[in-house]
């Protein structure tokens, strides 16, 4: 697999490919399964995730929706009550504000709400995040925003592998799920099992074992972060590298088993610092391993800004690889 | 109240008793809620339907079991016309575990899955998608059935009424949107709010058929129900009906209602759909007054029986305070 923003090298498919794969096995395996959102027929996806799928499977199920984020999202909650299986796409996060009030009132409080008597299998997935220029209204990564709601499943895949079986998971859970797809990883290319296979939500994967320092991350950052630690084991560093892949409900007993082995971790979150996913993760790993503990914790996060659209501030506003090798040296205390 | 729709075929001896029973069991349930609140046995928000029975019980008749209901915070009386147990209702007010909703929800959550009730949503305009998700999965099935939403006047100036309106339109679903149009949203006026008060209008500009029609009056609602649901069942795409009409109590029970004359309420008052029908019940032969007064008694010891199964009910345990936030068997 190769990294974000490189050439094609050994792979064949794409990131994009992967997510188009995964959705059109959920909608030959289940008939109940369609998708909505805008653009998402005729124009392909604004993405081109679902570019093709019209053709195969006609109108109904590739549902272009007018401009109505909070009207289409709540339809999805309500087919998914109606005994559908809706996947809504929501272009991409920065837009989904419009629909919170759905998402937030309705899908993820009604099954308590009403003493556990409706389940709502709605699939919600948007792109989020920076990278592309598009300066600040198109550049959000509120991923925490919905891992901070009880009663949805907040996704990152940042594989092929999990861009594509993750959506079937997500399909087959009774409960609403909000997949978050990274824009820098559409491109990126590798290989697509052949056979499409749900994959295991419920845990974080080590996707670089390593012995100094946990670091823990999820979605584009991940790839960075991959990047990093090969950085620092030129000097020396044996890193860890945890993908968080489900942002909720976390998977405490993967991250804290790292660090009590590494004894320091390092948390990357390309949203902002304050009430970021890194500082709950943070929270978390004092609660649970203090005393496993060797140096601080520490965190790379997004500058406090909304994101500039010249490509220097933008690099500047993101987590970078050098920024991630800085701090892991500082937490090794090392120079 | 005209004499035309009265004449409807099926107002028989007993259409007319159960749309009178109807009516006044929402009346008298929600009466003993304003009561309870006093004592503090229903706590939170709690918002009357007392004046608009006509709307839920009229539109109520044209509804098969299979027919999906999305309601308002103001939704007693619509879960009482739909059929749910009043016992559990009032569980639900009291906030005790046998209420319709674990009592999880109270006054503005009641939901019942048998109903097909999908709720009791306290976000203004937030019912109308799911009542458009609901109309879209009838579609694709090809079930036959309809979902009603009911809203007030108020949602019209959300953007998720217009975002509904459209899409219902586009896609020709069979939902059915019932306006309680009682003028006021808390204590803003219609005429301060729209700048097209006539809320039907706005409907037909997305090329919905609609209409508004006397909301005091249970037959005219019932026979706009009847046109409407034909014609969603015939496939003609999404129906419209403003019931124009009036709540005679406050908004909530924190309400002053500082915002309208007492006169204009009086005048209202006047308009009782209760009354109104009843009189008119008797003044054509389809009941005797004994029958109105036994249709009292019947209810009055259906909303004690009520009480006593709310009063008697429990609460739910603390530990069982996360359960539901997911499917049980997933993590959570
Ligand atoms: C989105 C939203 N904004 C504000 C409120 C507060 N609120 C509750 S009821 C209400 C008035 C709604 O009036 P209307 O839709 O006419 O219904 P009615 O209360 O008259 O039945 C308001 C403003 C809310 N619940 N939801
Ligand atoms: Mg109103």
């Amino acid at each position: 697999m190769s990294e974000p923003g490189q050439q094609p090298t050994n792979g064949t498919a794409t990131y994009r490919d992967a997510v188009r794969a995964g959705i059109r096995d959920a909608l030959i395996r289940d008939p109940r399964c369609f998708l909505m959102g805008e653009d998402v027929g005729r124009y392909g996806g604004c993405y081109a995730v679902s570019k093709g799928l019209l053709d195969e499977f006609g109108p109904e199920r590739i549902r272009d929706t007018p401009l109505s984020e909070s009207g289409f999202v709540g339809a999805g909650i309500g087919a998914a009550l109606g005994g559908m299986r809706p996947i809504v796409e929501v272009m991409t996060v920065n837009f989904s504000l419009l629909c919170l009030d759905q998402i937030l009132n309705n899908a993820a409080t009604i099954r308590h709400m009403s003493g556990g008597q409706f389940s709502i299998p709605v699939v919600i997935r948007m792109a989020s995040g920076a990278g592309r220029q598009l300066a600040a209204q198109h550049s959000h990564s509120l991923e925490v925003w919905y891992a901070h709601i009880p009663g949805i499943r907040v996704l990152a895949p940042a594989t092929l592998e999990d861009a594509q079986g993750m959506l079937w998971t997500a399909i087959v859970d009774p409960d609403p799920v909000v997949i978050f797809e990274n824009v820098m990883l559409y491109n990126m290319t590798g290989s697509l099992p052949v056979e499409v296979r749900p994959v295991d939500i419920g845990r974080a994967a080590i996707r670089r074992s390593g012995t100094d320092l946990s670091i823990v991350t999820y979605g584009g950052s991940l790839w960075k972060c991959l990047a990093a630690a090969e950085a620092l084991a030129e000097a020396g560093i044996d890193a860890e590298v945890i993908d968080l892949r489900t942002l909720r409900p976390l998977d405490d007993e993967t991250i804290m088993a790292s660090v009590r082995r590494t004894r320091r971790a390092l948390l990357v979150d390309e949203g902002w610092r304050s009430g970021s996913l890194a500082a709950e993760i943070m929270a978390r790993i004092v609660e649970q391993c203090f005393w496993s503990l060797d140096a601080p914790l520490a965190r790379v996060c997004s500058e406090e800004v909304p994101i500039p659209y010249p490509k220097h501030l933008e690099d500047a506003a993101l987590p970078q690889v050098p920024a991630i090798v800085e701090a892991a040296r500082r937490t090794m205390g090392a120079k | 109240m005209t004499g035309a729709t009265m004449d409807k075929p099926h107002l028989t001896r007993a259409h007319a008793r159960e749309l009178l029973h109807q009516m006044q069991r929402i009346r008298s349930f929600e009466e003993k809620c304003a009561e309870l609140y006093t004592q503090e046995k229903i706590r939170g928000f709690l918002h009357l339907y007392i004046g608009q029975e006509a709307v839920a019980v009229g539109v109520m008749q044209a509804l098969e079991p299979r027919d999906g209901i999305v309601a308002t915070y103001r939704e007693h009386g619509h879960a009482l016309a739909r059929g749910l147990d009043m016992g559990r209702v009032m569980a639900e007010m009291y906030g005790k575990q046998e209420g319709s909703s674990r009592g999880r929800g109270g006054s503005m959550h009641i939901f019942d899955a048998a109903g097909r009730f999908y709720g009791g949503n306290a976000i203004v305009g937030g019912g109308l998608p799911i009542a458009v998700g609901l109309g879209l999965a009838e579609r694709m099935r090809a079930s036959g059935a309809v979902c009603v939403a009911f809203f007030g006047e108020g949602a019209a100036a959300e953007g998720e009424f217009h975002e509904s309106l459209n899409l219902a339109a586009l896609w020709r679903l069979p939902v059915l949107f019932v306006c309680e149009n009682n003028l006021y949203a808390m204590g803003t006026a219609l005429r301060l709010s729209e700048s097209e008060p006539e809320i039907w209008r706005k409907a037909a500009s997305y090329r919905i058929a609609a209409e508004a029609v006397n909301g005091m009056d249970v037959v005219a609602v019932e026979a706009a129900a009847r046109r409407a649901v034909h014609s969603l069942r015939e496939g003609e795409g999404p129906f419209f009906i403003e019931c124009r009409t009036y709540r005679f109590r406050a908004h909530s029970m924190f309400d002053a209602q500082l915002y309208r004359q007492k006169a204009e309420v009086e005048e209202w008052k006047k308009r009782c759909p209760i009354r109104m029908f009843g009189d008119w019940a008797i003044a054509a032969g389809l009941l005797h007054p004994d029958e109105i007064e036994a249709i009292g008694h019947e209810v009055e010891a259906e909303v004690a029986a009520a009480v006593r199964f709310a009063e008697a009910g429990t609460w739910e345990p603390v530990a069982d305070l996360r359960r539901d936030v997911m499917t049980p068997g997933e993590a959570s």
